[in-house]
């Protein structure tokens, strides 16, 4: 216990000297540091009387921000297909990338063996409800316009994604790979539908072996960029 | 097989209920911004007007470099700016056409004063002076997966403090960390940006379910550790870094575990 409070107290104190040290102007305490006295060019006849100015991005109406809700089905490997529901934050970096974090939740099924068995429950009902997040990282591969009749066209995308995050599932987190493909189809400047197929991969041991389980969900979404 | 359902962790309907709130929560926003948003947009909003000064502006379908040009400007027309996404401008002129422009060619348009229109782009000298910094990153934890969140503030170029959020999922235990630290850079104006770290937290581990003996525990922790930051461009970094952690357990040895772990950061 004694040794615990000593390393703690060493981690405080070097902590602070590391700070004090290499922060000579921190909170204002260090040495002023005036610059030195401009000196005056002697070519300077004419004072130009230009005003640059810039234009602060924040002016101008950015959209980068892409939020929505969507909904669909899941497939739980050995707990049936589901449906599922969830929301997605998305933010634009260039044209081509994107980064993304969803959240969702399933109510699975019962898996082929608590069926036949008549009554044997693997899981509570709490554990038979999955809910995830993962952050993934997308590409818009294939930018495109679709034509409805002879006066109206949209943009679309078709992208990849890719990413990780937590599942939790049967009365554990677990570690969880996701990738799929989506279309973004913009009704206008701002809102957009998406459909969406992905694929969630953990690592699962409730049925006697550990394996991976894949889970695949498709889902239609509604978007609006901010 | 019935016994595992008895020694699994009982706290499954806190998060799902959080998550529910989570969701809840967006649907309202999102509900909010579909009965609000209209009505936002249409009050008159003052655009930012330019003047065309190259012979032409040409005017793109879509935000992004294969999208059709179907309208060109002339030299001399203005054009008001309605908004941007990423590298992409969208205007519209006078007849009511609008279409997207790119950021290079919006550089050569003139303010009603003559004055050529300068957008601020982030540069590597506001990665070197920026405030505030959240990222995300994942990594190994001792042979576990980690994945972590971030917000950081800067005291000064050389020195700023962080704290951290962590999820650690193992095949025995999973967990969560929290950590506060301090970071400082010897070199902070180079674009590639090596720093040394200090600080200490909380990890609390719970064994998994079908693991029938262990307890949930939370333990102190400090840590040292080394990094580099990477200016990626705009306002991105890309960081990579390795920590050395000592868990300070209620048994007789103290554990240490080695974590390395990278991602990206977004500063403003």
């Amino acid at each position: 216990m004694e040794s615990r409070f000593r390393v703690l107290f060493l981690i405080v104190a070097m902590i602070g000297l590391s700070g004090c040290a290499a922060t000579k102007n921190l909170f204002g305490f260090g040495p002023d540091e005036t610059p030195p006295p401009m000196a005056e060019g002697p070519g300077q006849v004419v004072d130009p009387e230009v005003e640059r100015r810039e234009i602060k991005e924040a002016r101008i109406d950015r959209e980068n921000w892409e939020v929505g809700v969507f909904g669909g089905i899941m497939s739980v490997e050995d707990w049936q297909s589901n449906v599922s529901y969830g929301a997605r934050l998305a933010y634009h970096l260039t044209e081509g990338f994107f980064v993304e974090g969803t959240v969702g939740r399933t109510e699975t099924g019962k898996t082929s063996f608590e069926i036949l068995s008549g009554g044997a429950e693997l899981l509570t009902d709490d554990e038979r409800i999955l809910t995830y997040y993962n952050v993934n990282v997308g590409y818009n591969i294939l930018p495109g316009e679709v034509f409805i009749g002879e006066g109206r066209a949209f943009n679309t995308n078709v992208y990849l994604i890719a990413g990780m995050g937590s599942t939790r599932f049967a009365g554990d987190d677990r570690f969880t790979v996701n990738f799929g493909a989506g279309y973004r189809f913009l009704m206008n400047d701002w809102m957009a539908l998406h459909i969406d197929f992905r694929d969630h991969l953990f690592d699962i041991d409730v049925l006697g072996e550990e394996k991976t389980a894949h889970n695949l969900e498709g889902h239609l979404g509604f978007t609006m960029f901010f | 097989m019935s016994e595992h359902s008895i020694t699994t962790i009982p706290s499954t309907p806190r998060l799902t209920d959080s998550a529910l709130a989570l969701i809840g929560c967006l649907v309202a926003v999102v509900l909010l911004f579909i009965l609000a948003g209209p009505a936002a947009y249409a009050a008159d909003k003052e655009y930012r007007h330019v003047a065309v000064a190259e012979p032409y502006l040409e005017l793109r379908s879509g935000p992004g470099k294969g999208y059709p040009v179907f309208h060109v400007i002339d030299r001399g027309e203005s054009v008001d700016i309605i908004k941007q996404r990423t590298d992409w401008y969208l205007v519209r002129n006078d007849r009511d056409i609008e279409g997207w422009v790119n950021r290079a060619e919006m550089e050569l348009t003139l303010q009603p004063d003559g004055e050529q229109l300068s957008f601020q782009l982030s540069t590597q000298e506001e990665f070197t002076n920026a405030k505030w910094e959240l990222g995300l990153l994942a990594g190994d934890f001792g042979g576990a997966n980690s994945i972590s969140l971030y917000g950081g503030y800067s005291l000064n170029p050389n020195v700023s403090i962080e704290a951290w959020g962590s999820q650690i999922l193992g095949n025995s235990s999973n967990g969560w960390m929290a950590s506060v630290n301090v970071v400082h850079e010897a070199w902070p104006d180079w674009r590639v940006s090596p720093f040394l770290t200090l600080g200490a937290g909380v990890i609390r581990t719970e064994p998994k379910s079908t693991i029938v003996q262990g307890e949930d525990r939370t333990d102190q922790l400090g840590h040292v550790g080394a990094g580099i930051r990477f200016y990626a461009g705009r306002r991105f970094i890309l960081r990579a870094e390795f920590k050395s952690y000592v868990v300070f357990t209620s048994r007789d040895e103290n554990e240490e575990v080695e974590e390395w772990k990278v991602g990206f950061g977004y500063f403003f």
